[in-house]
């Protein structure tokens, strides 16, 4: 059972690269994978998506107040924001970027509004790295 | 076992309490061969050094380990709620048992006042996010520059099961030795400030040979065990 990727799953990961939903940081993230930490990679983009969604479901529950802590708020978005840079979810780390100047700017338009984009690009990616871990899965499991 | 202790690690600390980013820099740390611990917050990573609010060695905390808790490098993310990251750093630079210590920055954010202020209170190293394999290669030096204190720990045992005149490690000649095995470390970088750091080096191991009976048992076990 080879430690590394399979083929095709390194060909799902080739076509988020070449859309620009991930950068070379999943390269990175990739080559570190070995036969020591071989799930390393699915962990990984695991812990970010439930994370992700964590982050996502508390960001929502604070802008829906009148009266917005934009520290919480900024507080929240700049840890999805390292945790995007580490898989490399350049989309939702570019989001979360935007996001924070938002909320140094403490205007809760331009945060409701950049959370509804973060959705989406989170979302995206999330989506995109399940199937890609079914697949694997999938593929494992048929070449038993 | 003789192999066992030659090939020990470097032990590493990593503070982070993004969990991606936590499993990041640990598979990083890990494939650069360091042993890693890794904890979600400035306050544990206190607890884990055995730091409670007052001096106290490093050993004293390690209830669950019948070994000491031996740190020889902390990696912090610097955004953190509750303690930040430079919070952190200052506790530990203001213990006199853990300021020895190096201690490297993480950040997502390149704020040249915020990678002044923490090279300033004493922080070795500053990484940006995303942290790189390639950066990991800058954490031996540092641990090597301050490896005295917790290498004569690690030298002892060393000594003990590879020198034959175990007996006479009260002997004075005995500091000769563990001075050169000090520029010749067992992880193989030399480093020639390990040279100018071995008078205090030499000072300090006749501290821990006066100490030699309250190591741990298994450093008087029998050689060719």
């Amino acid at each position: 059972m080879a430690a590394t990727m399979k083929l095709s799953t390194l060909g799902y990961a080739a076509s988020m690269l070449s859309t620009g939903l991930l950068d070379e940081q999943f390269q990175k993230l990739l080559l570190l994978q070995n036969k020591s930490d071989p799930n390393f990679v699915a962990e990984t983009i695991t812990l970010f998506c439930e994370d992700g969604e964590h982050t996502i479901g508390e960001l929502t529950k604070r802008l829906d107040k009148q009266c917005v802590n934009f520290d919480e708020v900024a507080a929240f978005v700049h840890k999805l924001e390292g945790g995007s840079a580490s898989v490399g979810a350049k989309r939702v780390k570019n989001t979360c970027i935007r996001f924070l100047d938002f909320c140094k700017e403490k205007s809760r338009d331009g945060c409701l509004k950049t959370l509804d984009t973060l959705r989406v690009v989170f979302y995206e990616v999330s989506g995109k790295f399940k199937d890609m871990l079914q697949l694997e899965q999938q593929q494992a499991e048929a070449t038993k | 076992m003789a192999v066992a202790i030659a090939e020990a690690q470097f032990h590493v600390l990593a503070v982070d309490d993004s969990l991606p980013d936590r499993k990041l820099i640990e598979r990083l740390l890990k494939t650069s061969s360091f042993q890693v611990t890794t904890v979600d917050s400035g306050t544990k990573a206190l607890e884990f050094l055995g730091l409670h609010g007052e001096d106290a060695s490093i050993s004293v905390h390690a209830d669950h380990l019948d070994v000491e808790v031996s740190v020889n490098l902390i990696i912090t993310d610097y955004c953190m709620p509750g303690m930040t990251g430079y919070d952190l750093l200052k506790k530990i630079k203001e213990s006199s048992s853990l300021r020895d210590i190096p201690v490297v920055i993480m950040s997502s954010e390149n704020i040249p006042s915020r990678i002044n202020r923490c090279l300033e209170e004493g922080a070795n190293e500053f990484f940006l996010k995303p942290v790189r394999l390639s950066d990991m290669s800058k954490l031996k030096p540092h641990i090597m520059k301050s490896r005295c204190k917790e290498h004569y720990h690690q030298e002892e045992e060393d000594d003990l099961l590879s020198n034959s005149d175990s007996n006479t490690s009260s002997n004075p000649t005995n500091n000769s030795s563990g001075t050169d095995t000090i520029s010749n470390p067992t992880n193989n970088s030399s480093d020639t400030t390990d040279n100018s750091s071995g008078d205090s080096c030499s000072a300090r191991k006749r501290k821990v040979e006066a100490r030699k009976d309250e190591i741990s048992p298994k450093t008087s076990r029998p050689r060719h065990s």
